[in-house]
């Protein structure tokens, strides 16, 4: 039998997720989502060993721990990319045209939401509403947020990310943004 | 008195740059070596014009601040002056206003949950202690339990999560439950997309909700206070946990509050991405470390909720309006709103209007007033076709009902509701029923999947509904979705459920033409819906 290679923990994450598991060992089972989101923070996403191995330190099964794994979707059980793109699909960043947005991700990185282009480099997702509606459309790269976002700024910020070079976009909407509220208010 | 420089640092102002504002106003005050104190505050309401920058004593009130008009603002402060081109401007008459007070998103608002938001450093105990903070507490610590909660009652505060729930009822229901492990539940996990109430205040002001919390614990018998956040407020997750060591390290959390018997610690949890989770038994099984699955009802949270104890759960908003009615007394509270629904609300006000941002306003103001008032009317001024209140469990309000006054009853006799205080603009080139197919879409998406009415019924409403929008659309559908929708609400287990059929139902009420010309004639009047055409003739009925 095979095991597939995102089912295992990554070598180079074991000593930090066996030092987090060790200090979680026998406690109570309302900390199962604390661990799951602390796993995930090491390693990325959560890899069938993992859950195997939170199910043995909080003293549950593996079917608890897969169903509330696999029931929020905070949760993710393939690997990603190294960085990931939310698409804001609230209400006011759907009124205001974020369908656009998405599907001019979809295009540029030939991908669709949950999935991660084959390079590795940008997982796209979808989320709800991130509260900066006032900004809609919004989109969250990593922990950054982008405000006015519109499909034709699409290039601009990949290439931004992909060559580390995010200063001029930041958590800013210089350019990207500007741009987008000076023709609305024109 | 010191010069402060008032940075928005609200996640709206965030997205717009104002981190990157606020390290370049820093480098300039430092070399300069000027005696200006800066603040990184929260939400400071208009968020179309971020990032927002104001300068007290003055009350100078500038838009859209970048970094390349630092230094020119430095040089102004120091001239002291106002920079003129950073001042808001009337669209209309074109006018600079100085401060927000006679700039119109301000004028009618009534902020007092968010008073001091856009003010404070939020991570700063001594500006909330330096604003009364915590009097409520102490003044609450040496009333009885069963009067604390009558002041509540008094107020005529209901819950400002989207149920309207009398607040001091609730309260005594888990005091009168019997037990001493008893639990008081912030709900913050603030799901409706559209709305970012509960963000601004936590991210503004999040002492106010550590004393709603201790003054809820002490009015119940609780000891143990949770806050439930959802994942996607990390901003907000940061500042209260620093909110927390700080009240702890001053004595407001821990054993024997202020020297008397009183004793409460606060914990966080953070959601991890499901709407049902706001649902109150849904979030205490995740808490429980389960599937966010709701429970049946009876028996309530209120005597056997989290780990079967008494268990109190309420808003954000709602607990940061508890110290404020211990500030004021409940009787000038009572004073504020309409008979049935006391108080002010905040509203997250988005989507095809002017002045987006937070407002807060007293219940019983009009939309109209909101809408064209504050919000400054619709952009780029198309016509205004309806306003989505409730979120995903609401529905809208056309034209016709622009004069209704905000209250939970009203809004309910008209096919809405009050909600959480999403409050979405729509214009002419929105098409209805695809607004209320993607209100389905997201409900049918976050079910749970528990019940049936729930998890099979919606999903073949938004069959139906996205039919129609692709111009399949058959006769019956639209007498279908109506019958489905009182099947579904009356059956379902919880409040999603419950609810997920509202949007349809308020479209169907108010815009049932525009579902008509999708399903009969295949046209989709707004022009929106990409597989049919536009119908100039029905645009002109509306």
């Amino acid at each position: 039998m095979t095991v597939k290679a995102k089912d295992i923990i990554p070598e180079q994450h074991s000593q930090a997720v066996n030092e987090l598991l060790s200090k979680y060992q026998g406690t109570s089972p309302g900390a199962l989502i604390p661990v799951l989101q602390k796993t995930q923070d090491i390693i990325g996403y959560l890899p069938k060993d993992a859950m195997i191995r939170i199910a043995d330190t909080l003293n549950t099964s593996l079917s608890k721990v897969y169903g509330v794994a696999t029931f929020y979707s905070q949760f993710h059980i393939k690997p990603r990319g190294k960085h990931i793109i939310r698409v804001c699909q609230g209400t006011a960043c759907h009124v205001l045209g974020s369908d656009k947005v998405m599907n001019g991700f979809k295009q540029h990185l030939n991908t669709t939401p949950g999935e991660t282009t084959e390079d590795g480099e940008f997982t796209l997702e979808s989320v709800a509403c991130i509260g900066a509606c006032a900004l809609a459309p919004v989109i969250v790269v990593d922990e950054k947020s982008h405000g006015k976002m519109s499909a034709e700024n699409i290039g601009r910020l990949l290439d931004g990310y992909k060559n580390q070079s995010t200063d001029n976009l930041g958590e800013t909407t210089h350019g990207i943004g500007d741009v987008v509220n000076e023709a609305q208010n024109k | 008195m010191v010069e402060k420089i008032l940075i928005c640092g609200g996640t709206g102002c965030i997205s717009a740059g104002s981190r990157a504002l606020k390290e370049e106003i820093e480098k300039v005050v430092a070399e300069k070596e000027l005696p200006y104190q800066i603040i990184f505050t929260g939400c400071r309401g208009l968020c179309e014009k971020g990032p927002l920058v104001t300068i007290e004593p003055e009350g100078w009130f500038y838009c859209n601040v970048k970094p390349r008009h630092v230094i020119r603002l430095i040089e102004t402060l120091e001239e002291g002056k106002p920079y003129e081109r950073l001042l808001y401007k009337n669209p209309n008459t074109k006018e600079r206003s100085l401060t927000n007070k006679d700039i119109d998103f301000y004028r009618k608002q009534k902020r007092v949950v968010l008073k001091h938001c856009g003010y404070i450093d939020p991570e700063e105990i001594k500006d909330y202690l330096a604003i009364g903070g915590y009097q409520s507490l102490k003044i609450v610590l040496d009333m009885e339990t069963t009067t604390v909660i009558e002041e509540v009652k008094k107020s005529g505060l209901r819950g400002r999560g989207g149920g309207g729930f009398p607040t001091g009822l609730k309260w005594e229901f888990t005091a009168k439950s019997p037990g001493k492990d008893k639990y008081i539940i912030c709900n913050a996990d603030e799901g409706d997309p559209g709305a970012f109430m509960d963000s601004g205040v936590l991210e503004g002001n999040p002492h106010r909700v550590v004393e709603g919390m201790l003054i809820a614990g002490y009015a119940v018998g609780a000891s143990n206070g949770i806050i439930y956040v959802r994942a996607e407020y990390p901003l907000a997750v940061r500042r209260f946990k620093i909110a927390i060591k700080q009240a702890a390290v001053n004595g407001f959390l821990g054993n024997h509050i202020l020297d008397t018997d009183f004793s409460f610690d606060i914990t966080i949890k953070e959601g991890a991405g499901a709407f049902v989770c706001g649902e109150e038994t849904a979030l205490i099984e995740s808490v429980e470390g389960n599937r966010g699955m709701p429970r049946p009802r009876p028996p309530f949270p209120a005597t056997q909720g989290l780990w079967d104890k008494p268990t109190n759960i309420n808003n954000v908003e709602t607990l940061a309006n508890v110290p404020l009615i211990f500030e004021m007394g409940s009787e000038e509270y009572a004073k504020i709103g309409t008979a049935s629904s006391k108080g002010t609300k905040v509203f997250a006000l988005t989507g095809k209007v002017k002045n987006t941002g937070l407002v807060e306003v007293p219940m019983g103001i009009t939309m109209k007033e909101i809408i064209f008032d504050i919000g400054g009317g619709i952009r780029r001024d198309k016509a205004f076709k309806a306003v989505q209140i409730g979120g995903p469990s609401g529905g809208c309000l056309p034209s016709s009902q622009l004069d209704l006054p905000i209250d939970y009853g009203s809004l309910l006799e008209v096919g809405a509701m009050m909600g959480s205080g999403g409050l979405v603009v729509m214009d002419e080139d929105t098409c209805m029923v695809e607004v209320s197919r993607f209100f389905l879409d997201f409900s049918q998406t976050e079910s749970c999947g528990k019940c049936t009415p729930c998890r099979e019924g919606c999903t073949r409403m938004l069959e139906i509904l996205e039919r129609i929008v692709e111009g399949h659309g058959k006769k019956g559908d639209i007498e279908l979705l109506e019958s489905m929708a009182k099947s579904i609400k009356d059956s379902s287990l919880c409040g999603l459920g419950q609810s997920a059929p509202n949007p349809v139902l308020s479209t169907l009420r108010y815009f049932r033409g525009e579902y008509v010309a999708h399903i009969e004639h295949k046209t989709c009047p707004a022009g929106a819906c990409a597989n049919l055409t536009g119908d100039a003739i029905l645009n002109g009925k509306r």
